[in-house]
């Protein structure tokens, strides 16, 4: 039986998006995002809301090996985004990462080209939980951050720390304006890293 | 509003005279100020197609009046807005840089506002406080009309105090009121290139920003110092944003640039009829151009405003008669009128 999308459509995607463009605008801040979804497992709530919020058919969506083995996911994203399902992550607008322990390499999503940056992929992660900096004290967690947006300096801590991280960031970053826009998300919560972002060792 | 815009009132608010024209927009301040009245009345700057007219909102500010049943939240259909939304994501992300977007037709002409207003549509919710100003001022007939278009379509309250406002859509100033971390200004932009006039083909321009290549800026500028012994740019000064795009602040006047630097709130750039879409994330370097010998000043005004009396704000000349009456008077009318306020 598929499951339902936004209860509001119109307010729960503008909800959804207002929470993921605060949170690329001002990288390292964790914002709280309406994630009112029951998706098919291992579907998160919280991927479920962005997805619907922002693909529809113009956006291909490339899923990591664990969402696109259930074809339940498939079937719910097809229904209720309509947006196609590519298996090349270099051609997908949007990536769903559901284990960031096996996210490919950041350079094997799009990048974008020098003339039209824009066109690279957003990828988006489920974590188990983010924390800003002074939350969670885990080793080699943590990510210093500056860069626009960002007062100073910021930090976050992400557990689990995706595959190559915090090294793939820095390379993603040095390629600007080329390169991925990251999107971190936790039960009720989701943190942006733009490619604009420098992570600090 | 106040006993300015209550007398009988001069027709254009003039704004500084080496702003007129140029930049394809028929003058900077379009139409006349509305006086109160207006409020209530057609907006003259739309057409009013049917579906618009719904109930005129009673109390500016009340936000209450339900949506027209036959539109969209905010006038935009969702995939639009997705588009729109995607777009913006991809601005914030690359600051400065151009993202082009299927602009809409909106139920108001090109020059207007509709990349402002198309942005605005995007990101505005049910909870958001709307503050429309148009050369600073809260009352000319472009910022009423955008101010009512959304108080109708969305029912989102609408407001003239800069601190009590979440999103706040501009043509061409940036408040004086220091913005904060909630808040949101959308800029109407007309040409967002900024080297448009230097070079007409957006293939050669798209190059040149891939490549950073901005040289023909700076001797733009140094040929208005050969010219005119100092850089002669008043408004859509170029500034180079994080350190990397060069980027047409749209055209507020130069006065207004060093706020776009290190502002705690998002700034998001729309373009209707050039179909782009830009940002300037919050804390964010924004540097004017400039050169060692000759670095950047903005404006400055030898008389006090006519109305509240302070110095050191941006001045519109207001013609008040056909004998060469005039009177110097701050742009932005909310922090004018707030200024009297304080000193009743």
């Amino acid at each position: 039986m598929l499951r339902p999308g936004f209860a509001d459509p119109v307010h729960d995607a503008q909800g959804v998006f207002r929470a993921v463009l605060d949170a690329l605008a001002r990288p390292g801040t964790i914002q709280p995002i309406p994630a009112r979804l029951d998706p098919p497992a291992p579907l998160t709530p919280e991927l479920a809301a962005i997805a619907l919020a922002l693909t529809d058919r113009d956006t291909p969506v490339w899923l990591d090996p664990v969402l696109a083995d259930a074809p339940d996911v498939a079937a719910y994203l097809r229904f209720h985004t309509g947006a196609p399902l590519t298996g090349d992550p270099a051609h997908a607008a949007f990536a769903l990462v559901r284990e960031p322990a096996h996210c490919p390499p950041l350079a094997a999503f799009g990048q974008g080209t020098p003339a039209y940056p824009d066109t690279s992929t957003t990828v988006i992660l489920a974590l188990d939980r983010i924390e800003d900096g002074d939350g969670l004290r885990l080793a080699g967690s943590h990510l210093r951050l500056a860069g626009p947006g960002i007062r100073g300096t910021a930090s976050i801590a992400l557990a689990p720390m995706p595959a190559g991280w915090p090294e793939a960031l820095r390379q993603n970053h040095a390629a600007f304006p080329l390169g991925i826009d990251a999107l971190l998300t936790a039960p009720g919560r989701v943190a942006g890293l733009p490619r604009s972002t420098l992570v600090e060792p | 509003m106040s006993d300015t815009h209550d007398s009988p009132s001069p027709l254009c608010g003039g704004g500084y005279p080496a702003q007129q024209g140029e930049r394809g927009e028929p003058g900077l301040r379009i139409g006349r100020r509305a006086a109160d009245g207006d409020e209530l009345r057609p907006a003259p700057s739309l057409p009013s197609p049917d579906p618009l007219r719904g109930p005129p909102s009673p109390v500016e500010g009340g936000g209450k009046s339900s949506a027209p049943a036959t539109y969209n939240f905010a006038y935009l259909d969702e995939g639009t807005k997705r588009m729109i939304r995607r777009a913006l994501l991809k601005a914030v992300a690359v600051p400065g840089y151009q993202v082009p977007f299927a602009s809409r037709e909106m139920p108001m002409p090109y020059g207007w506002g509709t990349g402002g207003v198309q942005v605005t549509a995007a990101i505005l919710g049910r909870s958001d406080v709307l503050k429309v100003i148009d050369q600073g001022a809260d009352d000319t007939t472009n910022a009423v009309s955008i101010r009512r278009f959304f108080a109708r379509t969305a029912g989102v309250a609408t407001t003239t105090r800069t601190a009590e406002a979440t999103v706040i859509q501009t043509r061409h100033r940036i408040p004086e009121a220091p913005l904060t971390e909630g808040q949101t200004l959308v800029y109407q932009v007309p040409i967002p290139e900024p080297l448009r006039f230097l070079e007409p083909r957006e293939t050669e321009t798209r190059q040149m920003h891939a490549l950073a290549e901005y040289g023909l800026m700076h001797v733009k500028l140094y040929e208005d110092i050969s010219r005119h012994g100092h850089i002669a740019t008043t408004y859509a000064y170029p500034v180079e944003v994080a350190g990397r795009y060069v980027m047409d602040p749209s055209p507020t006047p130069k006065f207004d640039n060093p706020k776009m630097d290190d502002c705690p709130a998002l700034q998001l750039f729309g373009a209707g009829r050039e179909r782009r879409i830009y940002a300037v994330p919050p804390y964010t370097t924004v540097r004017s151009l400039d050169f060692e010998d000759h670095p950047f000043r903005v404006q400055t005004f030898s008389e006090p405003c006519a109305l509240c009396g302070a110095k050191g704000h941006y001045l519109d000349e207001v013609v008040t008669d056909d004998a060469g009456g005039r009177m110097f008077v701050c742009s932005d009318t909310d922090a004018c009128e707030t200024r009297r306020e304080d000193a009743r």
